[in-house]
């Protein structure tokens, strides 16, 4: 018996053992002239697609810099985050802890973003937000956020001129349905705001949760008198919808949040959505020759043409990269990149980008029709998103300016009031 | 005699445990970190499905309310970022007791499939609450904590912060061991053998299921408290069934009716979620044939492996284990 209880304690001396080994195979700090990157973006679950062009988007850079930023070798980390902002938290743990990465990119959902940000700030490691556009984070909680930096966009960015642009097309009343979440919020908020200080109503609000595949209980409550819906969906709900709007004999024009659809969706869509607007600050139809070559090249590679996720994070490979070539390949210290990413202004495959004093892009956004055509020398008839408008140079705070636009809350799914609801 | 053993067992490998962690990697202490917390909300569990005999799927609100509960007081409030932390563990316990209290009345009049399904809704209802109730929980963003409390020692340290958790793991341990041995504890395994005749011999069954689901509660809220602090984040997926469903599997794969076997459970999902996740993408298929195997040929979970490759080696003798629930092939 004792035979017995000693075997068992050597079990649990080996199974400690082990725990040992896992970390003793992690690489030591900083080796001079290599760059590691964390990536984090959903490859299970409803997001996985997504994740996959985040992560192609920066991997096809980094291909054609040769896996090399000006000297650095880059060693390209990318984990599973599953889409929910607890299971992010612990992987960019462990990227920071096991794996010691330099910084950490991605993170999809608005909710993601505002879980990682302040990881980076209690591990002084840092986080480029390539797509989670959570607004707060680059306007009033900037400050809590030292070594965060977004090359992608707030929520809200897009949709001022968008607003501003469906006034000027003469809509008077709008209804919105947009996804449940701190990203719908915000998308929505932003039109709104925009839309009703040039004149138009938001009639109504309507929040299906983030997910929802049968919108049957949405759709008939539509008010009758509206001049068009307001879309934001995200993933799987964007193809959903608009079938589901159309099936239901729906006459009145529908235009959306560039998710709604962005190029992830729409291959998958059918004709129900030509004629449909939505305002992004990319869209894999801009006919500049930079654009083309980018999307051929994707297309190629991955078989698919490339979304705003893989855009976005193909520019902040971009982006890091002008950074190195300053520094000659060395790592600068968290703080100096910082500093150095948000003075970087690039032509990127989007338009020009710059960062503004927030470190959010300043970026032009583009007004998008869905087109059944050819584009890009391809040569069968395919869904677009062709550029009917550009706005330049559209900032985060629009034309309301920095001190008045932080003066407000932050767009919630009770602000702005919905004062024409009744 | 072999339950003297069986503790020698379990002391030697807490101490190990103790001893080992402190000079692994950084992350491997938050990963143990994170599994005891997960072992007492596994543990807590099996006080109701090991021995009760009450499968619930519902454990994952009461480490709601004690994570939810630390978060909004140390975010809105301030408070329990000093001395206080003990303060916020005792409230913790305190609400999660009191929330098991209130879905006790509801839950406990069932059995079997319908107490399942009862505390499945529940649960979801306290989701439910974290998903919209957005002025106080912060609701699809869930509530970024302030830096963990600093009193004399830091909790911010990942070293310290393992021992505070791992304190209250022993403590939780030996608490939930002394009540499943006491009368209390042998009347609860009466019930789950045979409640009516346990109805017959004069006991009141369902207030000993209300006091285990109450006790049950506590423990789950005090996991709650250690969660919160530990992901420095409260988030509504961390209320949702998916952890629910991970503290029942925990308690299935580690041996039901052990106590030990739900933090054996905690830790070994626990690094196939977190650690095998990182090295490899199909890792939810080596999890979900971990499962696949116990249930078909493992019952008493895997703390039944000794007393397995005893019978192994030695057919025909006496299985030998007091600790494993279901002895014999499926």
């Amino acid at each position: 018996m004792k035979e017995k209880l000693t075997g068992r304690l050597g079990w649990a001396a080996s199974v400690a053992c082990f725990a040992l080994g896992m970390g003793a195979g992690a690489p030591t700090a900083s080796a001079a002239e290599e760059l590691r990157i964390g990536f984090l973006a959903p490859l299970t679950g409803p997001f996985a697609q997504i994740g996959k062009d985040m992560a192609n988007g920066f991997q096809l850079y980094l291909d054609e810099a040769g896996g090399n930023f000006a000297g650095a070798k880059v060693t390209f980390i990318v984990e599973d985050g599953e889409g929910k902002p607890p299971v992010n938290v612990r992987k960019a743990e462990k990227l920071i802890r096991q794996d010691k990465v330099h910084m950490f990119i991605g993170g999809l959902l608005a909710s993601t973003g505002y879980a990682l940000a302040p990881v980076s700030t209690r591990q002084k490691t840092v986080y480029v937000s390539s797509i989670a556009a959570a607004d707060d984070l680059t306007q009033r909680e900037s400050a809590k956020y030292p070594y965060m930096v977004r090359t992608g966009w707030t929520s809200s960015q897009p949709s001022h001129p968008f607003g501003q642009w469906a006034c000027e097309q003469g809509y008077k009343k709008i209804v919105t349905v947009a996804a449940d979440y701190a990203f719908g919020y915000e998308v929505v908020g932003g039109f709104q705001k925009a839309f009703e200080d040039c004149g138009g109503k938001v009639i109504q609000k309507m929040w299906p949760p983030l997910g929802t595949k049968d919108f049957g209980p949405f759709i008939p409550a539509i008010k009758k008198d509206a001049d068009a819906i307001l879309t934001l969906m995200v993933g799987p709900m964007a193809l959903q919808f608009p079938k589901q709007l159309a099936d239901a004999g729906n006459k009145k024009p529908v235009i959306g949040g560039g998710t709604s659809y962005d190029e992830y969706v729409l291959p998958s869509m059918g004709d129900e959505v030509i004629g449909h607007v939505s305002a992004l600050q990319y869209s894999a139809a801009i006919d500049t020759p930079k654009n083309a070559a980018f999307v051929k090249k994707y297309r190629s590679k991955y078989g698919k043409v490339p979304s705003y996720y893989s855009e976005s994070n193909y520019t902040t490979a971009q982006m890091i990269h002008e950074v190195l070539k300053k520094t000659g390949g060395k790592w600068p210290g968290a703080e100096k990149f910082i500093k150095m990413m948000s003075e970087i202004r690039i032509d990127a495959v989007r338009g020009p980008v710059r960062l503004d004093e927030m470190r959010n892009p300043v970026q032009n956004i583009y007004i998008k029709k869905v087109e059944k055509k050819k584009m890009h020398g391809y040569p069968q008839d395919e869904l677009w998103n062709t550029v009917i408008k550009t706005y330049p140079a559209v900032g985060q705070f629009w034309k309301y300016g920095k001190a008045d636009f932080l003066k407000q809350p932050v767009y919630s799914r009770d602000y702005p009031p919905c004062k024409h609801c009744e | 005699m072999k339950s003297r053993r069986n503790i020698l067992i379990v002391l030697a490998a807490l101490l190990a445990l103790a001893i080992v962690t402190p000079f692994s990697s950084s992350y491997v202490i938050t990963l143990i970190t994170h599994a005891l917390v997960f072992a007492i909300l596994a543990m807590s569990l099996d006080l109701l499905l090991g021995f009760t005999g009450l499968p619930s799927l519902g454990q994952a609100a009461f480490l709601g309310m004690g994570a939810y509960l630390t978060a909004i007081l140390a975010a809105d409030y301030g408070f329990g970022l000093g001395w206080s932390f003990w303060v916020v563990i005792l409230l913790g316990i305190l609400l999660g007791a009191a929330t098991a209290a209130f879905f006790g009345l509801f839950a406990i009049r069932a059995t079997g499939v319908y107490f399942l399904m009862i505390t499945l809704a529940l649960g979801m209802c306290v989701w439910g609450l974290a998903y919209r109730w957005n002025s106080v929980t912060g609701g699809d963003n869930g509530i970024n904590l302030p830096p963990r409390p600093e009193f004399g020692i830091s909790l911010a340290n990942d070293v310290t912060f393992f021992y505070v958790v791992f304190g209250f793991f022993v403590l939780t341990l030996a608490t939930l061991y002394v009540i499943v041995r006491s009368p209390f504890g042998r009347t609860l395994e009466g019930i789950r053998e045979r409640e009516l005749r346990m109805r017959i011999l004069g006991y009141n069954t369902w207030l000993h299921k209300y006091i285990a689901y109450i006790i049950a509660g506590a423990f789950g809220g005090l996991a709650g408290v250690l969660w919160a602090q530990m992901n420095g984040l409260v988030s509504p997926e961390d209320v949702i069934l998916t952890t629910s469903v991970d503290a029942l599997l925990m308690v299935v794969l580690g041996g039901p009716g052990t106590l030990i076997g739900g933090a054996i459970g905690a830790l070994v999902v626990t690094f196939l979620r977190d650690y095998l996740s990182t090295l490899v993408h199909w890792w939810q298929y080596v999890l979900g044939g971990v499962y696949v195997l116990t249930i078909l040929y493992l019952p008493g979970g895997l703390i039944g492996i000794p007393a397995r490759m005893r019978n192994w080696r030695a057919p025909g003798t006496e299985s030998g284990s007091s600790i494993s629930l279901k002895e014999g092939r499926p």
